[in-house]
């Protein structure tokens, strides 16, 4: 199986403080992997040091065979890094297709045009509205982001992602703060995304966890405390003890 | 009702009736208001200058307390060509001005906008303060306090002399602001305009998908940095005199006082607000000398407090609610 993105033994202190401890990470081609861990267990600061927000001590980062740990956000995205955010990070008074199409026009490399009309780009556009039909927000594409209900700016977020074309895809909490009803259709959108894009996801839903997830792993502390299949991770003790302090299981 | 030139993928970029509504307000005066023509050409070259602040402040989101510099620098450069150089070809004057207002906004630019919010702000009134104080001390080029006289400006094309009436300035100003509205409005609708909005709404989040955010602030601070050079090249060029007012930070807050009582990131606000704000500042001045500014801030607190978006976004919101009505 090929192996879309690598870390081996990536560390990150601030301080005194370890927040990624010689962390040995791999996302196959196509995976669906579920990062979790309690609180404080530094999943979204290895989000960061993946995508380039924080640069690591020690240790590397390899997409797609090539080592990026040096390389600036803006390399790794354009080497197919994408990401989502915890918490929403939209840009608000725009529409929900300017929102895509922003991040359609990088990537097609239009967005330098100084004097072409942007809604004559209709690669830009219609690839932008395909994007959003196809996570079912076609009726939404003209609507302010900020007027949509919160479930369908997750869905802007991963679109945003989607939009970059990204070979690794990096959900950071995509269905938080949103109601039952509509992180089921945030589970529908993952599994309906390309077979051969590599989704890593945190998630503090465990039901979307592991119903979505093929592969589990655990932080705790920084370091990576267990690795595998949904039922090996629900079966392993140690996750258990770090999630509900369990010592006799 | 939104922004009607919020620009991007979305948005109807074709022309709409409104807005020949300034230029035919432009063209009606210079034949129904003679005696108003020097007054006119000034309020041209003061939208000339807010339009390209408003470039930077409402569709990138860089406030600004130091624009005055360009202008300046503008303004100096047609000066000094012609009186110190002998250049007097106004269009000459205004490439130039355009130039090097455009090479200091690079300059100064790749320093200042590595920084964002209160501290861009700060750097931006520094560097106005340096350009005011090289201005002042270096007074072989440019006259310092006493100001840069002996100005001669030659025919536009080699046909048009300048007047005393101001005929000449008036409609060369309103040919220049033509030009540069035209190059304003096809940016902000243009991919890179979307790229601005991106930028002002959500920094982190262009940095996400790739945008080199820096170097479209830095394009962006530049083109806006040349149109405010050519707005200082148009006054040197009209009142054949610089001063060191030119390059003060009274004229910067001035500026973001007009383009704020007009709407900031509407394109039209940088009409709407020098007009009122000059023909408010002539006509106050002349019932009540000492007391015109008093005038001035009151306007100002009522819109910034009643008039949200300035007097376009009233304008807006009245057609709205009259939209409103009739529909009901």
């Amino acid at each position: 199986m090929t192996i879309a993105l690598e870390t081996r033994n990536l560390r990150k202190q601030f301080g005194a403080l370890t927040v990624a401890d010689g962390i040995d990470f791999r996302l196959e081609r196509g995976a669906r992997h579920a990062l979790i861990g309690p609180n404080g267990a530094g999943k979204t600061t290895f989000i960061n040091l993946l995508t380039g927000g924080l640069r690591s001590n020690s240790g590397g980062i390899f997409l797609n065979g090539e080592e990026v740990t040096r390389l600036s956000q803006r390399a790794r995205i354009r080497r197919g890094l994408g990401r989502t955010f915890q918490i929403n990070t939209l840009f608000r008074s725009l529409t929900a297709l300017d929102n895509v199409a922003l991040a359609v026009a990088e990537r097609r490399g239009v967005a330098w045009n100084l004097i072409g009309r942007a809604n004559r780009h209709a690669d830009v556009v219609s690839e932008s509205r395909d994007l959003l039909t196809s996570l079912g927000l076609a009726q939404d594409a003209d609507t302010r982001v900020s007027d949509l209900a919160y479930g369908k700016q997750r869905l802007v977020e991963i679109a945003i992602a989607l939009g970059m074309k990204p070979s690794v895809l990096l959900l950071d909490e995509p269905a938080a703060g949103v109601p039952t009803m509509e992180s089921r259709r945030i589970l529908e959108v993952l599994d309906s995304l390309p077979q051969d894009l590599a989704i890593l996801i945190i998630e503090h839903d465990m039901d979307l966890v592991f119903r979505f997830a093929r592969q589990i792993t655990v932080l705790s502390r920084g370091a990576l405390l267990a690795e595998g299949t949904p039922d090996e991770i629900s079966a392993d003790h140690r996750v258990r003890e770090v999630y509900l302090g369990e010592r006799d299981v | 009702m939104g922004n009607l030139h919020a620009g991007g993928y979305s948005a109807n970029a074709a022309l709409r009736w409104q807005e020949s509504l300034p230029w035919l307000v432009a063209i009606a005066a210079f034949f129904l208001l003679p005696e108003f023509l020097n007054l006119g050409a000034r309020i041209l070259i003061f939208i000339l200058f807010a339009l390209s602040l408003d470039l930077i402040v409402g569709y990138a989101g860089i406030v600004t307390l130091g624009h005055a510099a360009f202008f300046g620098l503008g303004a100096y450069t047609a000066g000094i060509l012609s009186a110190r150089a002998g250049i007097n070809d106004p269009l000459i004057q205004l490439v130039a001005s355009g130039v090097t207002a455009g090479l200091l906004g690079v300059v100064t630019g790749a320093i200042i906008l590595r920084t964002r919010g209160l501290a861009l702000m700060m750097l931006t009134l520094a560097i106005g303060s340096i350009c005011l104080e090289v201005a002042n001390k270096a007074s072989s080029l440019t006259g310092g306090a006493d100001g840069l006289a002996g100005i001669t400006i030659a025919p536009v094309l080699g046909q048009f002399r300048f007047d005393l009436y101001g005929k000449t300035s008036y409609l060369y100003c309103l040919a220049i602001l033509f030009v540069c509205w035209w190059f304003v409005r096809r940016l902000v609708y243009s991919p890179f305009g979307a790229s601005l909005a991106g930028i002002r709404e959500n920094n982190l989040r262009m940095h996400a998908i790739g945008a080199p955010v820096y170097l479209r602030m830095l394009a962006v601070y530049a083109i806006s940095a040349a149109l405010a050079g050519f707005a200082g090249a148009l006054l040197t060029q009209t009142s054949q005199f610089v001063g060191l007012n030119v390059v003060s930070f009274e004229l910067s807050g001035e500026m973001l006082v007009m383009l704020i009582l007009g709407g900031v990131g509407r394109i039209y606000g940088a009409f709407a607000g020098p007009a009122v704000y000059m023909i408010a500042q002539d006509q106050l001045a002349k019932q009540f000398p000492e007391y015109w500014y008093l005038g001035i801030g009151s306007l100002l607190v009522i819109v910034v407090l009643f008039a949200k978006g300035g007097v376009l976004g009233l304008v807006d919101r009245m057609v709205s609610r009259i939209g409103k009505g009739r529909r009901s």
